[in-house]
């Protein structure tokens, strides 16, 4: 298995980090603040791939903490909120897609 | 039912207790994911997107009502209130939290139930035919045969690292409703002429990045040398199996490079030189393992109750009679498929009341037991004729009575973009929306048997090269697309579906089904001609323009 | 890195020799499979205990015609994901009848002692001082095994049969 850090790095754009959460498996968001949140909005983001690589280093240090992290792309609207770059990233915030069987 | 006794039970306690050790030193940090992983793989954890996954082990598709009732527990307790049936006859919950993984396996133990090795590089689910032990002609139990390779490959010390996974399947019945061609080790069990049961062993079949249908490696292995000649398969893929390329380190890659005749001389002489040995399967073995699985004592029944006649005045219950049951080998009784197709419903969930009241069910009406196959639906496998109609009432006021099973929106998906980490595209909604196209059951009847498969990414855990009709989701610059494949085969003729042309958006794959299915029935020779025939008898051509003549 | 002998952590009376070193009249060595090939005659008079280091993507058929005379083989785990040690150990001891010292190198943690002891090993260098201090509490984890293999436990099924027989004895 090949550590993240040691693929190439390239981004497109604005990203952050992602993973989820080792006890009980959340999306969770690499924060400025060297932690983690289930809110998108406190993510930390970047825009060079040096800084994505410093990043994405930090987060995979936290092994207790966090499985997989990985860069991400994200979305900044003229608000300035923060959007999931992708569909994958949009179901891993949202939700699945579909009516889950049982209402949440 | 096989029975488990102690030693089992004892097992299966001892497995999670080391799983509760092994995820209290991943939370305090003193095993490092890395480590980890494998260890969680090998109880069936996965990550996906949104959550950890845990995929419970139904060893050859039976569950007793206490069993379902105890999975309905963890989804309820664990998880979101449902769970998922797949095509390998487990069941997986997508919402378990890590933390609570040891004792939603302990609760499970309760009952017998267990998730080891359903995931990982190692012997996973051994799958056989839903309808093992009730269906007509079938030859003996396969049952016992998975109990026994079931047994055979738990906790092996030699192969508990394999090159990749490795899946067996068995069937004993002229139709193979367990796909053993597309397995890593498929056995078809028959007889010899002096009456010795045994198997033809094929290996080197799956489906995934690169599909091989299984060659055959030995005509006839007896009964005696089934677990000696598996250990034989097993000892040589793991010593040459590659290990260099994780797409090429399925069993079905080596016996391509090999080729099958060298294959089958590496087996042969390893296995001669274990011949004899401990694993010889002896009959008091074999009658041991079929002592402890109980079967039904069934009545004498008439073929045509009062029941039955009273209720085929109404066109709904023939319906669902017609279409979801069939023929038992006991005079008077019926095997009952439980749809998980509902329209506009996400294929093979179930909720945890469905869940509890299929149990109910099943004691009532199927002497306490129920099936799982690898189409994703339930079965009740020992339904007295007599109780049909009551039968029916009770699964249409819970959603498990729609009545179309083989057809149209039988529909085998993958969970896809929406749930897993692997997948480049969603296929439950596409699932979803096919459904609601063919929701006219008079239609999906006049169209008749069509299986459609549905995988999300080229792993292909939907089986979609294997589907009369296929769809495989690909990822075309952060689009969903998806190409479309036609004729393939699961069963006895077993073949790989063809492509039909260049993918399409996600937004017009169910005009695009419609088109082939309106294809079919303008070219079908006679109304009893299905879709896979007709495809086989026209090739894909005629297909291929009527879909592509105005896209 | 603690080698673990008879369940507990035992010093390691043998040296790991370098493949161009001179080897010495006396002292226990472990030598790696070229090295040993290279000069087999020699090495396997010693009068001082040799072993051999074995790799795990080779086949067995040159080392066997040694094995009475070695007093210890190493088989390699390179990752713990890696399971062709498992088949040479078993080959070893099951149908070469080898009964010298059998000892997991490489990446051995606690997790899979049991199954390195069922398939033979009876010696491990373990990475992780933890996982060697916990190596008798490990192995007891399981008392019920399915398969036969050549370490001697008796199987599920075995155990059924015997408790059958005594049980229609005592009829």
């Amino acid at each position: 298995m090949t550590s993240p850090l040691q693929q190439k790095i390239k981004i497109t754009g604005p990203s952050i980090v992602t993973a989820n959460r080792t006890w009980d498996g959340a999306v969770i968001y690499r924060t400025a603040a060297q932690g983690w949140s289930t809110d998108l909005s406190h993510s930390a983001v970047v825009r060079t791939a040096d800084e994505a690589r410093a990043l994405l280093a930090e987060s995979v240090a936290d092994d207790v903490g966090a499985v997989g992290p990985y860069i991400a792309p994200v979305e900044i609207k003229e608000s300035g909120k923060i959007k999931p770059g992708n569909l994958r990233e949009h179901i891993r915030l949202q939700g699945v897609t579909i009516d889950l069987p049982v209402p949440a | 039912m096989y029975t488990y006794d102690e030693l089992d039970r004892t097992l299966i306690n001892e497995r999670v207790e080391e799983f509760r050790d092994q995820v209290k030193r991943r939370l305090s940090g003193e095993l490092t994911e890395d480590e980890f992983k494998m260890l969680r793989l090998q109880n069936g954890v996965y990550l996906q997107l949104h959550a950890y996954m845990f995929r419970v082990a139904i060893p050859y598709g039976t569950l007793s009502s206490a069993q379902l009732r105890r999975l309905a527990h963890v989804a309820r307790r664990y998880d979101r209130g449902y769970g998922h049936f797949t095509t390998r006859q487990n069941i997986q919950f997508n919402w378990i939290k890590l933390a609570e993984l040891p004792d939603a396996l302990a609760d499970l133990a309760e009952v017998g139930i267990h998730a080891m090795q359903t995931s990982g590089n190692n012997t996973r689910n051994v799958t056989s035919d839903q309808w093992a032990g009730v269906a007509p002609g079938e030859i003996e139990d396969p049952r016992i045969w998975s109990e026994l390779l079931r047994q055979y490959t738990t906790l092996h010390p030699e192969f508990s690292f394999l090159p990749r996974k490795f899946k067996f399947a068995i069937t004993a019945s002229a139709h193979d409703r367990a796909a053993i061609k597309v397995h890593d080790i498929g056995l078809r069990l028959h007889k010899n002429d002096a009456g010795e049961t045994g198997f033809e062993v094929l290996v080197g079949g799956g489906l995934g990045r690169t599909p091989f249908i299984g060659k055959t490696i030995k005509p006839f292995v007896h009964g005696h040398d089934l677990l000696s000649y598996v250990e034989a398969i097993l000892r040589v893929y793991n010593r040459y199996g590659r290990r260099d390329n994780i797409y090429k380190a399925r069993i079905k890659i080596l016996v391509h490079e090999l080729g099958i005749e060298k294959f089958a001389k590496e087996v042969e002489d390893e296995w001669l030189q274990m011949r004899g040995s401990a694993l010889t399967v002896d009959d008091a073995v074999i009658e041991d393992i079929r002592s402890r699985f109980t079967y039904p004592a069934y009545e004498k029944l008439p073929h045509m109750p009062e029941e039955l006649k009273k209720a085929a005045h109404d066109p709904q219950f023939e319906r669902w009679r017609k279409n979801s049951t069939f023929t038992h080998k006991v005079q008077g009784y019926a095997i009952v498929t439980l749809s998980l197709k509902p329209v506009g419903g996400p294929p093979g969930d179930a909720t945890a009341e469905q869940m509890d009241a299929v149990a109910d069910l099943a004691d009532k009406y199927s002497f306490g037991e129920i099936r799982v196959g690898h189409e994703q639906n339930l079965a009740l496998p020992h339904v007295a004729r007599r109780d049909l109609p009551a039968l029916w009432k009770a699964l249409d006021a819970i959603g498990l009575a729609t009545p179309n099973v083989n057809l149209v929106s039988d529909i085998i998906a993958c969970p896809g973009l929406d749930y897993c980490s692997l997948a480049n595209a969603r296929s439950i909604p596409i699932a979803q929306e096919l459904t609601r196209r063919f929701a006219n059951h008079d239609t999906a009847e006049l169209i008749g048997r069509l299986h459609i498969n549905i995988s999300g990414c080229i792993n292909a855990c939907g089986h979609h090269h294997v589907g009369h009709i296929g769809i495989l989701g690909v990822e075309k610059n952060g689009e969903e697309f998806y190409q479309i494949t036609i004729g393939g085969r699961a069963d006895e003729q077993a073949e790989v579906g063809t492509l039909i042309g260049p993918a399409v958006a996600y937004g017009e794959v169910a005009d695009v089904i419609e088109d082939l299915v309106e294809a079919y029935l303008a070219l079908r020779e006679r109304p009893d001609e299905l879709f896979v025939d007709a495809v086989k008898r026209l090739g894909v051509e005629p297909f291929r323009e009527r879909v592509y003549a105005t896209r | 890195m603690p080698l673990v002998k008879n369940g507990k952590i035992t010093a390691d009376a043998f040296v790991h020799l370098a493949d161009d070193a001179e080897i010495p009249g006396d002292g226990a060595i472990l030598v790696s499979a070229q090295r040993f090939l290279g000069d087999a005659e020699a090495l396997s008079r010693r009068t001082a205990p040799t072993g051999v280091v074995w790799p795990n993507n080779r086949d067995l058929d040159d080392l066997v015609p040694w094995l009475d005379r070695l007093a210890v083989v190493a088989l390699a785990f390179p990752s713990f994901r890696d399971g062709r040690a498992y088949s040479q150990a078993r080959l070893l001891r099951e149908r070469y009848g080898y009964r010298g010292e059998l000892r997991a190198t490489g990446q051995v943690l606690r997790d899979q002692f049991l199954f390195m002891l069922r398939a033979g090993f009876d010696a491990f260098e373990v990475k992780k001082q933890s996982d060697a201090e916990a190596f008798a509490g490990t192995v007891k984890r399981y008392s019920v095994f399915y398969q036969p293999t050549g370490d001697g436990r008796l199987t599920a099924l075995h155990q059924r049969m015997m408790l059958r027989h005594s049980e229609s004895a005592s009829q």
